[in-house]
């Protein structure tokens, strides 16, 4: 492997070759999975080609409303993409968006404020881009999570409603194991960090040349901003979509 | 007085009708049974009257007003509910018996609870009992407690003596009869025929979601 940056063409078509391993053995042992490997493999050297020109693009522009517009768009996009997972939540698209951009501004401005990242476009991008999907991905497990609660634990909703309590007291601990369901992946991940596997950004830096214990520096940066912007994300993405499950009396919707 | 009236209720879920055009004056001080086949409606019926469902068509009148125009948890600390199914939440006893009280912000009023406990037969070291160790008839009779800890004006209770030995289907039916005397309107769903004419001063009939006979017992 190079010391270095740079990758050489020729070495990442002789890398190919691991692909062929993959088909030989879905091929071999009837896994009738090659048609779905040459798809996927194809998928991502163009999606990844084209990304690649963007950034390159991107990274080009030193114009700070480009970058911003950049960050909404990925923002409404993770929002889009999270509201999929909760189609029974009103106005899901919306909650998301908020959620996901407070969540990401707070964490942003944070390291902007310490110092940690410049608002350039190659440091803004590609954080806002971890710390996005990640809010995302926790939103949609918070969402799943509050659907199938609010299906399952009716009874008990019911109960502390004939009880006279308001909705938010009648739905407080569905809200809690949702906010915990959306953030314990990226704290299980974090307990683990360094043990089971190297974090994508340390490995990436690592093979770009970078002294391993200044990698660790960016990891443990990428940690907590991912901690924070999970939790705050889920947070006010699950205190606004429970709302949706009670119409205006009060009572819950089938 | 009419605590409580219907008129030309029907509920629909689903695209089904589950009770149709039910009109209905339930007086001040009323005890009602209700007995019906399983399907009938009954629970329904005592759901909307909890205001945990809303008519899909007719309206619901308490004092006179509609329900509509009362804050639903108004309506719900006066008209209290126990569901068939006797839930408990929270880890503990205490958690389910403090609830009422927490979302009302008053302190836990331990006389109360007390006397409760001993008029139903249970002993107050319940408190400590983890919710999940507790029989079906427990799990009911501390349910009743929880929606019995505020005095309600209307008391609707569905089935909620189905798990109880007949020692204590007797104590409940004493607790709810001197409720009932000392002001509480009771409407109680019953499957047992003897019951539902034991203390009721009416009996309602439902079936197939409509009302099939109303007799005044006494």
């Amino acid at each position: 492997m190079n010391s270095g940056a740079a990758i050489s063409i020729s070495s990442l078509f002789m890398a190919s070759s691991l692909v062929i391993v993959s088909l030989l053995f879905s091929y071999f042992q009837k896994l009738g999975l090659e048609k779905e490997t040459l798809i996927s493999v194809g998928r991502a050297i163009i999606q990844l080609i084209i990304v690649g020109y963007i950034l390159e693009y991107v990274f080009g522009q030193k114009s700070p409303v480009f970058t911003t517009l950049l960050l909404v768009f990925m923002t409404f996009n993770a929002a889009y993409n999270a509201a999929k997972r909760g189609k029974r939540i009103r106005n899901g698209l919306l909650i998301s968006f908020v959620s996901i951009a407070i969540g990401a501004t707070i964490t942003l401005s944070v390291l902007l404020l310490s110092g940690a990242i410049q608002y350039e476009p190659f440091q803004i991008i590609p954080i806002g881009g971890m710390i996005i999907s990640n809010a995302m991905i926790a939103l949609g497990l918070c969402y799943r999570r509050l659907t199938s609660d609010f299906k399952d634990k009716r009874e008990e909703v019911e109960a502390k409603l004939a009880l006279g309590a308001d909705i938010l007291p009648a739905s407080l601990e569905i809200i809690r194991d949702a906010i915990r369901t959306g953030m314990l992946p990226t704290i299980d991940s974090a307990k683990t960090l360094g043990i089971v596997a190297l974090p994508g950004m340390m490995t990436g830096l690592i093979l770009a040349g970078v002294s391993p214990v200044m990698a660790i520096r960016y990891q443990i940066m990428v940690t907590f901003m991912m901690l924070s912007t999970t939790a705050i994300a889920s947070f006010i993405a699950c205190y606004l979509a429970y709302r949706t499950f009670f119409n205006q009396r009060k009572q819950l919707m089938n | 007085m009419t605590l409580l009236e219907l008129q030309n209720v029907s509920y629909q879920s689903k695209n089904k009708e589950i009770l149709k055009n039910i009109s209905l004056q339930i007086d001040r001080g009323d005890y009602l049974s209700i007995v019906g086949p399983s399907g009938s409606g009954k629970s329904t019926f005592l759901k909307l009257c909890a205001h945990l469902l809303s008519p899909t068509e007719g309206e619901i009148f308490f004092k006179g007003k509609d329900f509509r125009e009362y804050s639903p948890l108004e309506l719900r600390r006066k008209i209290a509910y126990c569901a068939q199914t006797p839930c408990l939440f929270g880890d503990t006893v205490a958690d389910n018996l403090s609830f009422p009280y927490l979302i009302r912000k008053q302190k836990v009023d331990l006389a109360r609870v007390e006397a409760l406990f001993s008029s139903l037969n249970l002993n107050f070291e319940f408190m400590k009992k983890d919710v999940q160790s507790l029989s079906g008839g427990e799990k009911q009779r501390i349910v009743l407690i929880r929606t019995l800890l505020f005095k309600p004006e209307i008391l609707l209770l569905d089935e909620v003596s189905s798990a109880l030995d007949v020692t204590n289907t007797l104590l409940v039916e004493k607790v709810i009869s001197s409720l009932n005397q000392t002001g509480t309107t009771v409407l109680w769903i019953t499957h047992d025929l003897e019951q539902s004419r034991k203390y009721a001063h009416k009996l309602l009939t439902l079936d197939n979601g409509k009302i099939k006979a109303e007799e005044v017992l006494r």
